[in-house]
């Protein structure tokens, strides 16, 4: 099944990459990411701040280990959010009647036409900025478009004949999605979920940079890109950082899940004549 | 003679969406008025082209559709009966391919057992499995295996194997052979022609092939965009048909060149 | 005159032999049939001829079409055949027509590239070939998108496309099995109409032998991509000599014999 697909490699060993730090800032980082050193104030890299320091003269590669767990935290949250609330809104707005569909599907679409980061300065505003806001709004934001594309999806399923066949044995909504929607639905949802992190990931991100995400001074890249990002004059290589463990991990997820598209299409249609 | 499913003046419409901005909506008379009678042993066709209603009549049969007017009757009980499962446990369906009526994750035991689980059917859902299997033909082993594994003439008869399990006592089978091979279609048919025949099975085959309806059926019904053209004897119909769409129906029947 | 010589025909997809070492000819003129079940290659064979396999065949052995050399040719080289020298009708009307082009448009095309026609020529001339398949009311139906014409007029839309440049060649892949009964009849009547009107061979691929075997002088049969035996239609139906051909006519009149019993009340 994944013979030679290099971009499901590439995908995968970025998200590892990303996941790796994650667990190490459990076990051990280069230096106390929290520790203040007035005295070391924006160091360029060096071989003992491998990444240099920030304006606090904490020690940026440690940073941006610790800040792994932010930002991984909130993108599988939120994917976790997004994926329970838009599969189940998906699957049920596809085998209701008419009458509740269309109300259903216009709601879906008013959600979607909400930026999220619009939705999540709605929430910060009223319940204050916090890594649990941004889970919220982004995993709502989200769940939109899961449940419009699993909604699709769903519907194509039940097109098929043994759909009608299974209700012809007598089976009910419930052990027809069970048994027949969702085996079929899965390739999809690994796929519409590799997605999802990879957006979520940079969703928080940007909120983060907005300061609405994660408060300090618990690190997380967003923020750390905006705080560096004013020293560019000293070192430009500052907020390249933390811009890169973005981009790594969000390509990392996006890969990931176009890798998965194609490694999962294919076999499916496969038919042995 | 037990009338066993019954439709009167039965119809279905459907409302076509909306084609741009305009407000009325187009309709699809899918069936109109199609008054029919099943007996307990009858061996019925319904013959007609694309378009002609006659899926439609089989899923309106099979209580998985509503119609728009008129009604459809199981041993004189208008449906939806108030117990759906004793319905379905009597009145099963094979549909055309079997590529698509089984589900390409489900292996054949699964597939067969659906029915025996939802229906609760009251005896040992295994031993029944094998005795089906073996009724229409495939060996035990096969209950391991999933769709793709299997020929098209095998996925068939699992299809058929599925619709028989609760022991209907009425099966409809809408284009069965269509989708298989010609050498195939034979054994399906004899296959058809043994079961109905041993298991005292009555049965409504909907085809556009008339060698086939020619082959298994006494009755025929032939359908022409929602309308029953023309009723009886599959014999008397094509001997002597009557309407225009009947005689273009047989005319166009190939033909093979005599032998030489 | 031979049109065409396919001689040690051979595909593979992978280590997957699907066409095994077919040979046959085909001259000017002549109706050939291909029969075969789902999986016989029969298809993999016209489309090797016309030079259209998927991604992933390995094609061995030769193709010669009126003296050119048709395997392994660059796609640049064949297109100048396609369209041109050899027409090809598919089976699904509905896919293998543009859904977004208007049908005119469609007929027109082989006619701009291969004829050098300006469009308002070629979809004169379209229109023309509309009368021709038997379409009424050819203005209308040359302006007509793909998905506002029924299943029969598409077909005969297909095989406006393919006749467009008086090929010498017509390639029918099962052409009217996607069609009802009543349709049917007329398309093969216009396929025999127009091949006998233009003198262009025929190469009728198809799983219905009764269909083949009104259509064409002699047939193919094709079996797990080897060809079991090559016959004209009356020895087939006379005496087949492979066991595979002989099942074939057996089913094909049993069904046949069980119609005339019905219908005739007697037997031939």
């Amino acid at each position: 099944m994944m013979r030679g697909n290099r971009t499901l490699t590439i995908g995968i060993s970025l998200v590892a990459f990303s996941l790796m730090m994650f667990l190490l800032s459990f076990i051990w980082t280069p230096y106390d990411p929290l520790e203040i050193n007035p005295e070391l104030s924006l160091t360029s890299p060096s071989w003992s701040h491998w990444m240099g320091t920030d304006e606090n003269g904490r020690d940026i590669l440690s940073n941006i280990v610790l800040g792994s767990r932010a930002t991984l935290i909130t993108g599988v949250l939120a994917v976790v959010i997004c994926m329970l609330l838009g599969v189940t809104i998906g699957i049920a707005t596809a085998m209701s009647p008419k009458w509740v569909e269309s109300p259903a599907i216009f709601g879906t679409d008013i959600v979607l036409a909400l930026p999220t980061v619009l939705f999540a300065i709605v929430l910060a505003a009223v319940y204050g900025p916090s890594t649990y806001t941004a889970v919220f709004a982004i995993g709502i934001a989200l769940s939109a478009s899961v449940a419009q594309v699993t909604r699709r999806e769903v519907n194509v399923i039940l097109l098929a004949d043994y759909v009608t066949a299974a209700r012809a044995s007598g089976s009910r909504n419930l052990r027809i999605v069970r048994t027949h929607v969702l085996p079929n639905l899965r390739a999809s949802l690994f796929v519409q979920a590799s997605g999802a992190s990879a957006i979520a990931i940079l969703a928080e991100s940007t909120l983060s940079y907005l300061g609405l995400g994660t408060p300090p001074p618990d690190p997380s890249w967003g923020r750390m890109m905006a705080s560096l990002q004013q020293y560019l004059i000293i070192d430009p290589i500052f907020p390249l950082w933390p811009g890169l463990a973005i981009l790594i991990t969000v390509l990392g997820f996006n890969l990931l899940g176009d890798g998965l598209r194609e490694a999962l299409d294919p076999t499916l249609r496969r038919d042995v004549e | 003679m037990t009338e066993l499913l019954r439709a009167h003046a039965l119809s279905r419409t459907f409302k076509l969406p909306r084609a741009g901005l305009r407000s009325e909506r187009s309709v699809r008379r899918a069936l109109v008025e199609m008054n029919l009678t099943v007996n307990e042993g009858d061996r019925l066709g319904i013959v007609g082209e694309s378009g002609s209603g006659k899926t439609t009549l089989a899923r309106l049969l099979l209580g998985l559709d509503i119609p728009t007017s008129g009604t459809v009757s199981f041993l004189g009980e208008t449906l939806p009966l108030s117990d759906m499962r004793r319905f379905r446990r009597q009145v099963q369906v094979v549909f055309q391919d079997p590529r698509s009526s089984l589900n390409p994750r489900m292996s054949v035991e699964d597939i067969v057992l659906e029915p025996l689980e939802c229906l609760a059917v009251d005896e040992p859902h295994s031993a029944r499995i094998d005795e089906v299997l073996t009724s229409v033909g495939l060996s035990r082993d096969m209950r391991t295996r999933y769709p793709h594994e299997l020929s098209g003439g095998q996925r068939q008869r699992v299809a058929i194997a599925r619709a028989l399990a609760p022991r209907p006592r009425l099966l409809i089978a809408d284009e069965p052979v269509s989708a298989l091979d010609v050498l195939v279609r034979d054994e399906i048919l004899a296959l058809l022609a043994n079961l109905t025949e041993n298991l005292g099975l009555t049965m409504v085959l909907i085809s556009h092939d008339l060698s086939v309806i020619a082959r298994l059926c006494d009755d025929v019904v032939v359908m022409q965009n929602g309308v029953a053209v023309e009723q009886g004897k599959t014999v008397d119909v094509f001997r002597a048909p009557s309407h225009p769409f009947t005689k273009t129906l047989i005319a166009s029947v190939p033909r093979l060149p005599e032998p030489s | 005159m031979t049109l065409l010589q396919v001689r040690n025909l051979t595909i593979r997809f992978g280590r997957k032999v699907v066409v095994d070492d077919v040979s046959f000819d085909l001259d000017a003129g002549e109706r050939l049939g291909i029969i075969g079940e789902s999986g016989s290659g029969k298809t993999l064979t016209s489309l090797a001829v016309i030079g259209l396999l998927p991604e992933g065949a390995v094609v061995d052995g030769s193709i010669v079409f009126d003296n050119v050399e048709i395997l392994n040719r660059s796609d640049g080289q064949l297109s100048s055949i396609r369209g041109n020298h050899i027409g090809m009708v598919f089976q699904e009307p509905l896919t293998a027509l543009n859904p977004l082009m208007r049908v005119g448009k469609q007929i027109a095309q082989p006619l701009r590239i291969h004829r050098g026609m300006r469009m308002k020529a070629a979809l004169a001339r379209a229109t023309e070939l509309c009368e021709r398949v038997g379409l009424p009311d050819p203005e209308r139906i040359v302006r007509s998108y793909p998905h506002q014409l029924s299943g029969g007029q598409r077909q005969r839309i297909g095989l406006a496309i393919a006749l467009a440049c008086d090929p010498s060649l017509l390639i029918a892949d099962e052409p009217t099995t996607a069609l009802d009964v009543t349709v049917q009849q007329e398309v093969l009547n216009l396929i025999n109409e127009l091949v006998r009107e233009q003198g262009s061979a025929l190469m009728f691929v198809s799983h219905d032998l009764p269909v083949v075997s009104m259509m064409t002088e002699r047939v193919a049969v094709m079996r797990s991509g080897t060809m079991v035996e090559l016959a004209t239609v009356s020895k087939l139906f006379g005496g087949a000599r492979h066991e595979y051909s002989q099942m074939l006519v057996r089913a094909a009149r049993q069904s046949d014999d069980e119609f005339v019993r019905i219908s005739e009340g007697g037997h031939r």
